[in-house]
C-alpha cells in the first residue's frame, strides 16, 4: 500500500527520463491519482469483504453506531492514506527530482485530500458490489473513465462541450486539477480554492452517503 | 416472565413467504432448542429476533422492548451460521476486537477463550482453523458482552461429541445464571438437552413443547422419531 505508489513515481521519472518537463506536467496529477486509485480498490475490497463475510451484519448487530463504524473505518484508511502520500511526495519531490513552482506543501496537501477521497469513495462503492470480483471492476468502470476526462490525457478546457460539462461534474477532475495548479503556480488563485472546496467537500458526503449504504436489516 | 415473545409474525425474504404466521414464546433463563429441516425458517425467525430482519411484519419482542432496538445491542449475543469471524486476524485478535466493541473489559477474551476451549488456538490465523473452531470462535465473540439473551444459529455443526457436550454443558451453566438461549439445530440428539422445543417445518411450528411431552404425544422413545412422526402426520393432513 505504501511501497506501490512509490514504485509506480519512481517508474514515472524513469519512462519520462529524456522529457523531463513531461514527469514535471504530469508528475503531481500522478501523485494525486496514484494513492486516488490505490486507496479506492482497497477500501472498496475490504469493505465489500465485511459485507460478503458476514462481520458487517454482526458488527451492526452491536452497541454500534453506523457513524461510528464508518468514522473507525474512515480514520484507520485515512490515515493509511497519508502516510502513502507522504512517502510517495517525499520520494517524488527528492531523489526522483520533480520540481514545483509552486507550493510542495500545498500539492502534498491535495495529494491526501485526493487519497482521502478514494477512501471515501471505495467506501461508498462497495454498497454496489455483491462479490470482489465485482468490486475491482469499479476499477475500468468507474475510476478510468474520470481518469479520462480529469486533465491528465489532454487540456479539460479543450475537451468539447459535453466532455467539459461530465469532467466538472466528477470529483477526480478537481483532485487532478488542485494537484496540477497547486505545482505550478505559487499563488492561491480562486480556481485553486475551488479544486480543494469541492474535493475536500465529497469527502464527507462519500462517507455521508455510504452510511446510508449500511443496513441493520437486511433482505 | 418471557424473554422473547412472536406474535402473528410473518416474514417475507426476496418475494417468497418463509414465515406466513408464527407465534411463540421463549422464557427467560431456559435453553430452548429450534430444530427443523433445512429450509424451514430457523434462521429467518432467528434474524427477525435479533432485528437484522426485514420484510417483517407481526410484532416480536425481546426482553420487553421490540426486536431490534437499540438497547437491545448490548444484551443480545448473536451466532450467525456461517461464522462471521475475520479470517486475516487470529482468534485472539478477533475477541479483542469484539470486546471493545461490546464494551467488555480484555481480561473476557481469557475468559471465554477458556469457555470454549480455544486457549491452545488463541494466536492461530482464523483461516487456518477448521469449520468447527471458527464456529467457537464465533460463540465466544458472543459470549463477550454477557448477553442476557444469546441467540445461536447451528452453533454445533461440524463439532465431534466430546466438544458438543462440552458446549451444551456450557449453554447449561449460562442457563442456571439466567441467561435465555434460543439454539437452532438440526442435530436431532441434542434436542434432548433443551427444556422445549420448537419444531418447525416450512415456516410453521408444528410443537411447541418439552422433550418429554414430544415423547407422549406421539408415543416413541427417540426424539428423532418423534420428529419424523410429526412430520409425516403433518405431510398426511
Amino acid at each position: 500500500m505504501v511501497v506501490v505508489p512509490c514504485i509506480l513515481m519512481t517508474l514515472l521519472r524513469y519512462i519520462y527520463n529524456g522529457q523531463p518537463a513531461v514527469f514535471e506536467r504530469v508528475g503531481p496529477m500522478l501523485l494525486a491519482i496514484f494513492p486516488f486509485t490505490v486507496m479506492f480498490v482497497i477500501t472498496s475490497v475490504a469493505m465489500l469483504r465485511e459485507r460478503t463475510s458476514g462481520t458487517l451484519e454482526l458488527l451492526l448487530t452491536k452497541p454500534l453506531s453506523k457513524g461510528e463504524l464508518l468514522a473507525g473505518y474512515a480514520l484507520a484508511f485515512g490515515a493509511a492514506a497519508i502516510v502513502q502520500v507522504a512517502a510517495a511526495a517525499a520520494l517524488t519531490l527528492g531523489p526522483l527530482g520533480l520540481d514545483v513552482h509552486g507550493s510542495a506543501v500545498v500539492l502534498v496537501v491535495v495529494a491526501i485530500l485526493d487519497a482521502l477521497l478514494g477512501t471515501a469513495l471505495g467506501l461508498l462503492l462497495s454498497a454496489f458490489a455483491n462479490s470482489e470480483f465485482q468490486a475491482v471492476q469499479f476499477l475500468p468502470a468507474f475510476v478510468l473513465p474520470q481518469l479520462l476526462v480529469s486533465g491528465l490525457f489532454a487540456p479539460r478546457d479543450q475537451m468539447g462541450t459535453v466532455l467539459g460539462w461530465l469532467s466538472d461534474a466528477l470529483p477526480l477532475s478537481y483532485a487532478v486539477d488542485g494537484a496540477s495548479r497547486a505545482a505550478t503556480s505559487p499563488a492561491w488563485t480562486g480556481s485553486l480554492v475551488v479544486d480543494l472546496v469541492v474535493v475536500g467537500a465529497c469527502v464527507p458526503l462519500a462517507l455521508g452517503l455510504g452510511a446510508v449504504t449500511l443496513h441493520r436489516r437486511t433482505p | 416472565m418471557n424473554s422473547i415473545e412472536v406474535d402473528h409474525l410473518r416474514v417475507l425474504r426476496r418475494g417468497r413467504t418463509v414465515l406466513p404466521d408464527l407465534s411463540c414464546a421463549v422464557a427467560a433463563g431456559t435453553v430452548t432448542g429450534l430444530v427443523g429441516p433445512s429450509g424451514s425458517g430457523k434462521t429467518t425467525l432467528l434474524r427477525a429476533i435479533v432485528g437484522v430482519q426485514r420484510g417483517v411484519s407481526g410484532r416480536v419482542t425481546v426482553l420487553g422492548v421490540p426486536a431490534g432496538s437499540a438497547v437491545l445491542r448490548s444484551k443480545v449475543g448473536y451466532v450467525t451460521q456461517g461464522s462471521s469471524v475475520y479470517e486475516d486476524l487470529t482468534v485472539r485478535e478477533n475477541l479483542i476486537y469484539f470486546a471493545a466493541l461490546v464494551g467488555a473489559a480484555s481480561a473476557n477474551v481469557s475468559k471465554v477463550l477458556g469457555t470454549v476451549s480455544l486457549v491452545d488456538r488463541a494466536e492461530s490465523l482464523v483461516s487456518r482453523l477448521s469449520g468447527g473452531e471458527r464456529a467457537r470462535v464465533s460463540l465466544a465473540a458472543a459470549l463477550l458482552g454477557s448477553p442476557s439473551l444469546l441467540v445461536l444459529d447451528e452453533p454445533t455443526v461440524g463439532l465431534d461429541p466430546l466438544l458438543r457436550e462440552e458446549l451444551w454443558s456450557v449453554f447449561r451453566r449460562l442457563a442456571e445464571s439466567g441467561v435465555t438461549l434460543l439454539v437452532s439445530s438440526h442435530v436431532m440428539d441434542e434436542a434432548d438437552r433443551c427444556q422445549r422445543l420448537l419444531l418447525l417445518r416450512e415456516g410453521a411450528l408444528l410443537a411447541d413443547a418439552t422433550p418429554a411431552e414430544l415423547r407422549q404425544r406421539t408415543g416413541t422413545e427417540n426424539l428423532d422419531g418423534a420428529f419424523l412422526r410429526l412430520i409425516r402426520d403433518a405431510v398426511a393432513a
